[in-house]
Parts: structure tokens; sequence; C-alpha cells
């Protein structure tokens, strides 16, 4: 029973027997019209044959009288099979015929009937059905002329046993088809349910089966692929900023508590006891911030928030980062400047774009010095139309990056410069990459001969008015 | 200035460290514990400002800020939170508080805040004439003069003196000039407020034998006379 009931559970079950159904009812369908349209040929056919025997008896009564018409009965009465004839006077007795079991008929009223009568043949008691029709004659004659209907008794049978064999093949060759049918749609169902499977068991490598017909399962399967892949991203990135966390924090952490430790030990007045908290609080707030980059990349990266996306002026945010930045480059005896200029509008987040340019900005005026001490360094910041995407620029003169490091160093926590002497923690170029991805855009570095060209790419958002601000 | 401030605050270590801070710095204090009596004892007696945690027990803090505005207090409420995102302090804004803080916080960073909110409802805000000893701003015609010299100033020095004057006598924080000044939410990683301060002390303090313009040492920068 269980079996059973597992059995009509299942799609290709109730697809089969669905088929099979419609497949009955349309048979059925089918053959009642064939034995309809076939009952009324016959029937056509019975009332002309009678009534061509009527025409010609009535020839006879014509030409002599009711004597002549008793006597063609007689001769037609033998030897015509399935014919009924019978003629009786006004006291209802029969004159001539052959079917004397037709004569509670006689009562009815002149026309078309359809009789049934029970004759005696060869010691067989047989139930026949006839159509007749009944004449009143002059004189109180009455005639009646009539056909069994055994053909289409006959015909009957032959249309019921049609039927029930049209039945049994239905039901055999359409339960197989559909079957087979139903097998082949639902093998890659149950397919894409085994990999599930596996893949929930713990074998996240694998993927869903596409067969490569691009069929609705193959796209499906490529949906849920696709969908795989990107949590299986997102799961990775997770795992790398624990990983980095662990690592990477765990350093400041252990130098914070040996720092703290050492003054307990140490320290002898209160001046150096001060020194000692005032370096644990700057320390601390070294990790905070590393913890809030984190914090950032992790939710730009999971695309969160699109709600606080909104239209802003790339140009007017760079240019206010530019100012920003503008004392500190010279400062450091950097050159600042501003090369062209494009109104763009981009569909962004104006804090998240002003922290990458801020980023970008922040990190070639550090890291971005000629490598000859001498010569003077210059950055230039521009915003510039390249086809459907604007792309933001900051290049400077510096030593820029190997081209092996060009990829490591988006990564988090990656420093090119192993003593570290240089304040970061490494997360700036990841937090724009980060946000980059966010906006829909990307972010590379290139080779600015000599120094580092940054160029953050962002697709344009087309005014509807088509022109720019 | 004393001021009565509200601590709304579940976290008792956290909230003993406010209070006394807070009370160090010479205000009055009252503490409660949870979201339903914070909202009670707001809306019951005068503070000069509240400080509200975002997560409490029995009433959250973004519901008790909408609550406070819905009986129509005016009440300047600083909203605390471990969740330091952009979009959280949009909604934190948009509940009605008047500033937002995200923990870890440095309690100079907090006091500098409360201080300039409580301030902020006792200042009349259409003054358009700022004056700190001979140094004057009118706001209207954008000119700034000190004594009898007049002070050229760029469109962002001049903002970011505004926002000192109009704090003048108190601390002002580095991420307080980043957010009024530039509307800034994240942390540059160099500090280039440092940059702009000495710029503009460049030009209101040099030449002058009596400077204005303080760096508070681990807090900030304040806008007062030297001498008083």
């Amino acid at each position: 029973m269980t079996g059973f009931g597992k059995l009509i559970r299942t799609t290709a079950f109730r697809l089969v027997v669905t088929y099979l159904l419609i497949f009955v009812v349309f048979a059925g369908v089918l053959l009642g019209y064939v034995a309809w349209n076939a009952r009324r040929v016959l029937e056509s056919q019975l009332s002309e044959t009678i009534d061509t025997e009527i025409n010609s008896l009535a020839e006879q009564y014509r030409l002599g009288g009711p004597r002549r018409l008793a006597v063609a009965i007689e001769r037609r009465s033998r030897g015509a099979l399935g014919f009924i004839y019978l003629l009786t006077d006004q006291q209802n007795e029969v004159i001539a015929g052959n079917t004397p079991e037709v004569l509670p008929a006689m009562a009815r009223e002149p026309g078309w009937h359809e009789f049934v009568f029970d004759r005696t043949d060869d010691q067989k008691l047989d139930r026949v059905q006839a159509r007749i029709r009944l004449f009143q004659l002059p004189n109180g004659l009455k005639l009646i002329v009539g056909h069994d209907l055994a053909d289409r008794q006959r015909m009957r049978i032959v249309i019921r046993n049609a039927m029930a064999m049209s039945l049994l093949l239905v039901l055999c060759l359409g339960g197989i088809g559909a079957w087979v049918v139903s097998r082949r749609v639902l093998r890659p169902v149950d397919n894409m349910t085994e990999a599930a499977g596996r893949i929930m068991a713990g074998n996240l490598a694998e993927r869903l089966p596409v067969r490569g017909v691009n069929d609705e399962f193959d796209r499906l399967a490529e949906h849920l692929n696709l969908m795989l892949n990107r949590i299986g991203e997102l799961m990775n990135g997770l795992r790398e900023v624990s990983d980095n966390i662990a690592h990477d924090l765990r350093t400041p952490l252990t130098r914070l508590r040996a720092a703290s430790e050492e003054a307990l030990r140490t320290a002898k007045t209160p001046e150096e006891l001060q020194l000692a908290l005032e370096r644990t609080i700057e320390e601390s707030d070294g990790l905070i911030k590393i913890f809030n980059a984190l914090l950032m990349i992790a939710r730009a990266e999971a695309g969160s928030a699109p709600g606080t996306l909104t239209d802003v002026s790339l140009n007017e945010i760079v240019a206010d980062v530019v100012e920003l930045y503008e004392p500190v480059a010279d400062e450091a005896g950097v050159r600042l400047v501003m090369g062209e200029y494009a109104a763009v509008r981009v569909r962004g987040s104006r804090e998240l774009l002003s922290q990458a340019a801020a980023n970008l900005v922040d990190n070639a005026i550090k890291h971005g010095r000629p490598a000859d001490g001498d010569a003077p360094g210059q950055i230039r910041v521009s915003v510039q139309l390249v086809g459907e995407s604007v792309e933001l620029v900051v290049a400077d003169n510096g030593s820029g990056v190997p081209t092996d490091d060009k990829d490591r160093v988006l990564e988090r926590f990656v420093r090119l410069e192993k003593s570290r002497v240089q304040p970061g923690s490494g997360l700036g170029l990841s937090l724009v990459a980060a946000i980059a991805r966010l906006h829909g855009g990307k972010l590379s570095l290139e080779d600015n001969r000599p120094g580092l060209r940054v160029v953050l790419t962002l697709p344009v958002r087309r005014a509807a008015a088509g022109g720019s601000v | 200035m004393t001021m009565k401030i509200l601590v709304v605050e579940d976290d008792a270590d956290a909230a003993n460290y406010l209070i006394k801070g807070l009370r160090e710095s010479g205000h009055v204090v009252d503490h409660a514990a949870d979201g339903e009596h914070g909202l009670e004892m707001a809306l019951t007696s005068p503070y000069d400002v509240a400080v509200v945690d975002r997560m409490l027990p029995r009433r959250d803090g973004l519901s008790l800020i909408s609550a406070v505005r819905a009986e129509g207090r005016e009440l300047p409420i600083l909203i605390l939170s471990a969740l330091g995102q952009v979009d959280d302090r949009v909604l934190g804004l948009r509940a009605g508080s008047d500033d937002y803080l995200s923990k870890p916080y440095a309690f100079t960073e907090l006091l500098a805040r409360v201080e300039a909110l409580g301030r902020r409802r006792a200042n009349t805000p259409s003054q358009t004439v700022y004056r700190v000893a001979d140094l004057e701003m009118d706001r209207l015609s954008h000119r700034v003069t000190r004594g009898r010299t007049e002070i050229d100033l760029q469109p962002r020095e001049f903002r970011l003196l505004e926002y000192l004057m109009r704090n003048a006598g108190q601390v002002v924080t580095r991420t307080m000039l980043l957010e009024h000044v530039w509307d800034y939410h994240f942390d540059p990683q160099t500090n280039v407020i440092d940059v702009h301060v000495s710029r503009l002390r460049s030009k209101i303090d040099k030449n002058f034998d009596r400077p204005l313009l303080h760096t508070v040492r681990g807090a900030g920068y304040m806008i007062r006379d030297g001498l008083r």
C-alpha cells in the first residue's frame, strides 16, 4: 500500500493517468460520433427501401384494387428476407402478410413506428425490433409495410466491440507512451534533485547537471548554478574575512596586550603610566578603524542597501574630495591637480563614492612619491566619459606597482611594503574595489609610466533629458 | 554651563562609565535602564539632552525617539549604536534623533557632541554676527575681520570658522568638523582636518599676539578668547 501510495504521489504517475483519461474520453467521443452517423445512414437507407416497396405496392393497388394488392403481398411475403407485410380488413382479420405478430401495431396512428415483437423462428424465440409504416386504405383496410432492424443491431454490436477494443488499445499504448514521455521529461528533475541532495550533503563544489539542449530545465539548472556560484563567492568572502580578521587583528591585539602588560610591570611614575595608557587607546583606535573598514567591505560586497543609492554628481563628489586633500598634498610636497572634469551623474551613494575617491587620493599621496626623491610628485585626478561608462582616474608619477602585484594589492590586508612603516591597514583599495562592485563598476590598476594609474569605472546614469548637467 | 542629561542605556558598565564621565564634566545625570522607563522619564522631567542607546529592552531606541517626537517634544537626542553604518545612521536621524554616534566611541567625542546639542538649544540660531574677542564674522556679508584687519577666507574655510565660532568656548572634535563642514561620515585615513585647521589658524591667528584657535589634546579644537 505504501508503495502504491508513493506511486500515486509521483508526478509521472499523475501525468500518465491524466493523459490516459484524456485519451479515453477522446476515443469515446470519436467512436460515439461514428456510431451515431452510421445509425443515421442505416435508418435513412431503410426508410428509403420501405418507401420504394410501398410505392410499388401502391402501384399494384391502383391497378387491381385490394385483391391485387393482397396477391402481391402474398407473393412478396415469401422470400423477401427481413421485410414485414401485413394487410387486414375492417374486422382486423389478416388478409395477407408474413408477420402476424405485428397485428397489435394496427391500433396505432398511420405513419412511421418502431415496434418490438416476439417471433418464433425454427422453434427459437426471437425478440425482433422493426421499423414499420402503417397505412389506412379505403374500405377499412389497413396495411403495414416494414423491415426488421437486425442490421442496426449488428452494427451496434460491431461498434461496441470496436469501443472495447480501442479502449484497451488506448489504455495499453497510451499508458506506455505517457510513461515513456513522463520519464523522459522527469528524469532531468530527478537528476537535479539528486545533485541538490549531494550539494546539501556537503559537496559544495558540485553543480546541477546541464544537458546542453537549452530547454526549460537547462535554464533552471543554469540559474540555480549561478545562484550557487554567487552563494559560494559570498561564503568564500566571508571565510576570507574571518581568516584575515583572525590573522591581522591578532597582531595588533598582541601588541596592545604586550604593551599594557609591560607598562603594568615596569612603569613607575604616573607619567609613564599615562603615556602607556595613551598608547593603548591609540592602538585600540587603530583596531576599531580596521574593524569598521572590514564591516564596510563586507556590507558593500553583500550589495546591501540598494535603497541608499541615489542620483549623484560624480564630478562634484570628486572635486570635494580633491579640495579636502589639497592642503594635505601641499604639506606632503605633492601637486594634486584636477585633470579632465566631465560633468557626469551616476547612481550611487555620495558617502561611499566620496570614501572611495578619498582612499584613492590618500593612497596616491602616501605611496605615490617619485622613486627619485628630488623629482616633484604630481597626482592627477580626472573624471572622463568613455562610452557608456565613466572613469575616475587617479594617476601619480611614483614608483608604481609591479605587474604581478596588481591583482594582489586589491585583496584585503595586502600591503606591498613588508616593513609596514607607512601607516595603513591594507584595506583601502579592497574597500574601493568593493564600493566599485556595489555600484556595478570595477577597479583596475594600470601602469602610468612612470607611476600608478588607478581607474574606477562606473556605469553612467543617462538623464531622461539625454544630456549631462 | 551645567546641563541636565538623561542617559538611557541597558548595559550597566557602559552606563556607569557614561554617567561618571558626564558628572565629572559638571552635568546632572539621570539614568534609565530600559526603553519604557526612559520614555516615561523623557516625557515627565525637563532635560537639556538625552543620550539613548539604539538597542534597549522593552522598547528600542528608535521607537523611544519616535514616541518623544510624537508628543511634540524638541528634546535634543543623541543616539548611540553598535551599528555604525551609513544606512543605520540615516535611519536614526530619520526617526528624529539629532545626532548619531557609533560604538565604540571616545568619551571626549560624546561629551563634545552632547554639549553641542545642549548649547544649540540655548543659542539663538539666527544670530548673524559671531564674535570671539576681536575676531568677528558677519554671516550675511561673509566678512571676517580681526581687529581692523580683514581676513580673506576660502568658502570651506569660512564654513569651518563659522562652525567653530558657533560653538565658541566648547570643544569641537575632528569628526564633528568632518560631519558638519564637509558632510562626510567616514574616516579619512589621514588627518585631513588638522591640515585644514592649521591653514585656518595661520590666517586668523598668525601676526596676532593672542591666539584664539586652540588645539585640545586628545579631543579636538576650540575657539575662545585665550585670556579669559
